[in-house]
């Protein structure tokens, strides 16, 4: 297997050179050993097409996202400012993210506090990749296979972005099967405003679980997703219901890596 | 004479109280605090146009949106024909425009009358809708009692308006047919000219000349009854939608307010900007969020005058639909409440509520020792995932996030309260950089396989 480079922003800048994007990893792309595997899908995709981009590293940290809707607002301006600080500093100008949060902060939220980039989702990037044909898949594998699609609240219903996410699984050739909440109604896994770091408020059932039947009605045998929280969240869903055989949840890069040609 | 006389004497007695009562939702209304909502009015007007007055929000759902769309335009349309009675009312005439527009009355009352056989219908279903279908979003908990009958009554004083219309109408129509004095031809009328004859025809004309001034009497008296119920109930969308989707969030949809008062303070901490010397002079530390109708912006206020309570946000709530408590309506709805508790408590002018005895009560000196969390609990603030569900699902632009987030925000930062599971997260971010507390380094997922 051919080694990944990524490299990092400060070594790069000092060998004198800029790159293009600036891949912001996130906490769970960093440390959640599930969302590790979608950076390095993601990471593989950048080598492939030969996009210049490089990771902060050690200097990257949270982007306050939790703390802010939380409410926690003083740590969530410590996060950001932190972080807008170093971002400035490299000048950085384009930034890549894989998780719907951090592309939601950092696109809509670090301006107000100084810090305005070109922010994009991860999904945005591949899909202008395979259209450019810097990346190119064969749908084989996936050939009459089910796949369906889970909207992020972050991605979706507060950015637009319902499309593009769909025109790149269009490419694999699979037979996408929607559930009845989609789009701008998909229902939230139950990650976002910070329940991923509480228990739930007592209930009838959990919100994952409720998506997990949803999910398991299509009769769908791989359900792609945009969102490590949402992929977390779906995959104790269905590990919940004993459900492992019949479903399995990729991040979109995951399964374009899958079917690179 | 005695009709004028009694037309007039009702007619400023209703707007007399009808200002009163308006003028005191627009005093509840500014109870929140003061925020700048006028830029870029070109795409609020456009937002207006299409939201509130082109119902574009409505239409997510198509079959309500349609039987909605009926009685909303039967209620514009309806209006026109309520200048001619305001205008009757005061000259003593009958039906004074008929004669100078001709062919073009006829014409108008006539697609007035389509529009009510709509209105009509629409109105059978959606009382269906509640008391039949006993659809879920309209028998959730917080509809129990008073919010439920409010909506009935609000459906029946329709059919009787609608029954009104219909009766003025057709004995006019069999009325003219006899050529009795005063009644001027309107031409053939859509409705009344078939359901009039139909209905009326065996009655003696001094029995129609009755039952046509009871049908514009009643039309009349439910209107005005209407504009005078409006204040108390959950109806005030008909008037309020338009200012209240003027007024509505226009840049990002992702992006929290950002609180200038807490960043300059954290800037300030990191040696970003010269501190101010006035502001570290402050003797008690400031209050942050929310836990009143004060912190609270007016928009917030008039986003929970403007609910309709229909329960949209609510259905498609995720912590609500797996049975957590946290429902979006009942924010909006215990808001509304706070108002009007705050409001009528200010107008009775007791001395308990000052805070400074030898001030008037007012906004910036009451105190009743109670608060939004009398209203809203912990374990509904707590229950939110940010999906921003219940805003998208809004036809009215009503923001109920906002409010959550305010409260969440006066919890965490000014009581230094928050669900406990939190804090291992908030320390991790704090000292470690990162969500969770790991001494991993940052990069190692490039090499783990």
């Amino acid at each position: 297997m051919e080694e990944l480079k990524v490299p990092v922003y400060a070594d790069v800048i000092a060998s004198g050179e800029v790159p293009e994007y600036l891949f912001w990893v996130g906490c769970a792309g960093s440390f959640d050993a599930r969302a590790q595997k979608v950076s390095r899908a993601f990471a593989k995709l950048l080598n492939k097409a030969g996009v210049s981009f490089a990771i902060l590293g050690e200097e990257e940290s949270c982007t306050g996202d939790p703390a802010r809707r939380a409410g926690n607002e003083f740590l969530f301006q410590m996060s950001a400012l932190q972080n807008i600080e170093i971002l400035n500093g490299y000048k950085v100008q384009k930034i890549v993210t894989a998780c719907p949060h951090c592309f939601n902060t950092l696109k809509n939220e670090y301006p107000a506090l100084g810090g305005k980039y070109d922010v994009i989702h991860h999904t945005q990037l591949i899909h202008t990749l395979l259209e450019t044909g810097k990346i190119q898949v064969e749908g084989g594998s996936f050939k009459g296979k089910k796949i369906s699609y889970h909207d992020s609240c972050y991605l979706g219903r507060v950015n637009g972005i319902y499309e593009i996410p769909r025109k790149i699984l269009a490419t694999l050739d699979a037979e996408l099967v929607e559930m009845k909440r989609c789009k701008s109604k998909g229902l939230c896994c139950g990650a976002g405003g910070a329940q991923m770091f509480k228990e739930d408020e007592p209930g009838d059932k959990r919100i994952n679980t409720e998506r997990t039947e949803e999910l398991l009605r299509t009769g769908a045998e791989i359900v792609g997703a945009n969102c490590p929280f949402c992929i977390t969240m779906l995959q104790d869903g269905i590990k919940a219901e004993e459900k492992q055989d019949e479903l399995s949840v990729f991040d979109l890069s995951e399964l374009i890596v899958q079917n690179l040609k | 004479m005695l009709q004028i006389i009694a037309f007039l004497l009702l007619t400023v007695t209703v707007f007399g109280i009808a200002t009163r009562k308006f003028l005191k939702l627009r005093r509840n209304i500014l109870l929140g605090k003061d925020i700048e909502l006028t830029q870029d009015k070109g795409a609020r007007i456009k937002n207006t146009l299409l939201v509130a007055f082109g119902q574009k929000k409505m239409f997510k759902r198509f079959i309500p949106a349609i039987f909605h769309l009926f009685i909303y335009v039967a209620f514009l349309f309806t209006t026109l024909e309520l200048i001619e009675i305001i205008f009757d009312g005061i000259t003593g005439h009958h039906r004074s425009f008929a004669a100078p527009l001709g062919g073009f009355y006829t014409f108008l009352i006539s697609f007035v009358e389509g529009l009510s056989v709509l209105a009509f219908i629409a109105t059978i279903i959606f009382l269906a809708r509640r008391n039949l279908l006993k659809l879920p979003r309209f028998t959730k908990e917080e509809m129990k009692g008073w919010p439920t009958k409010d909506g009935n009554i609000i459906l029946l004083l329709e059919i009787v308006l609608l029954m009104a219309i219909f009766t003025m109408n057709g004995t006019d129509i069999v009325l003219q047919s006899r050529d009795v004095a005063h009644y001027p031809d309107t031409g053939k009328l859509l409705v009344s000219s078939h359901l009039g004859p139909a209905l009326f025809n065996g009655l003696s004309t001094s029995s129609l000349i009755v039952l046509e001034r009871i049908g514009w009497w009643v039309h009349l008296i439910v209107v005005y009854g209407f504009l005078l119920y409006l204040p108390f109930s959950k109806h005030l969308h008909i008037f309020l939608a338009f200012p209240n989707v003027y007024f509505s969030k226009l840049g990002e949809r992702g992006e929290m307010d950002n609180m200038p008062e807490i960043m300059n303070e954290v800037k300030s901490m990191m040696g970003l900007i010269e501190d101010n010397p006035e502001e570290t002079m402050m003797d008690e530390l400031p209050a942050f969020g929310a836990n009143d109708i004060f912190d609270l912006s007016w928009k917030n206020v008039m986003d929970a005058y403007t609910c309709t309570e229909c329960g949209r946000c609510t259905s498609v709530c995720p912590a609500n639909e797996t049975g957590k408590k946290l429902s979006p309506r009942k924010i909006m709805m215990d808001v509304r409440d706070r108002a009007e508790i705050i409001g009528s408590r200010i107008d009775s002018a007791i001395e308990e509520y000052k805070i400074d005895k030898t001030k008037a009560l007012d906004k910036t000196n009451y105190s009743d020792g109670e608060s939004l969390f009398d209203h809203i609990s912990r374990e509904e603030l707590h229950a939110c995932t940010t999906c921003n569900a219940c805003v998208e699902a809004c036809p009215v632009m009503i923001d109920p996030l906002n409010i959550i987030m305010s409260m969440r925000r006066y919890e965490i930062l000014t009581e230094s309260a928050g669900p406990s599971d939190w804090m291992p997260m908030f320390n991790s971010i704090e000292n470690n950089g990162a969500v969770w507390q790991l001494p991993n380094p940052r990069t190692e997922w490039k090499d783990s396989e």
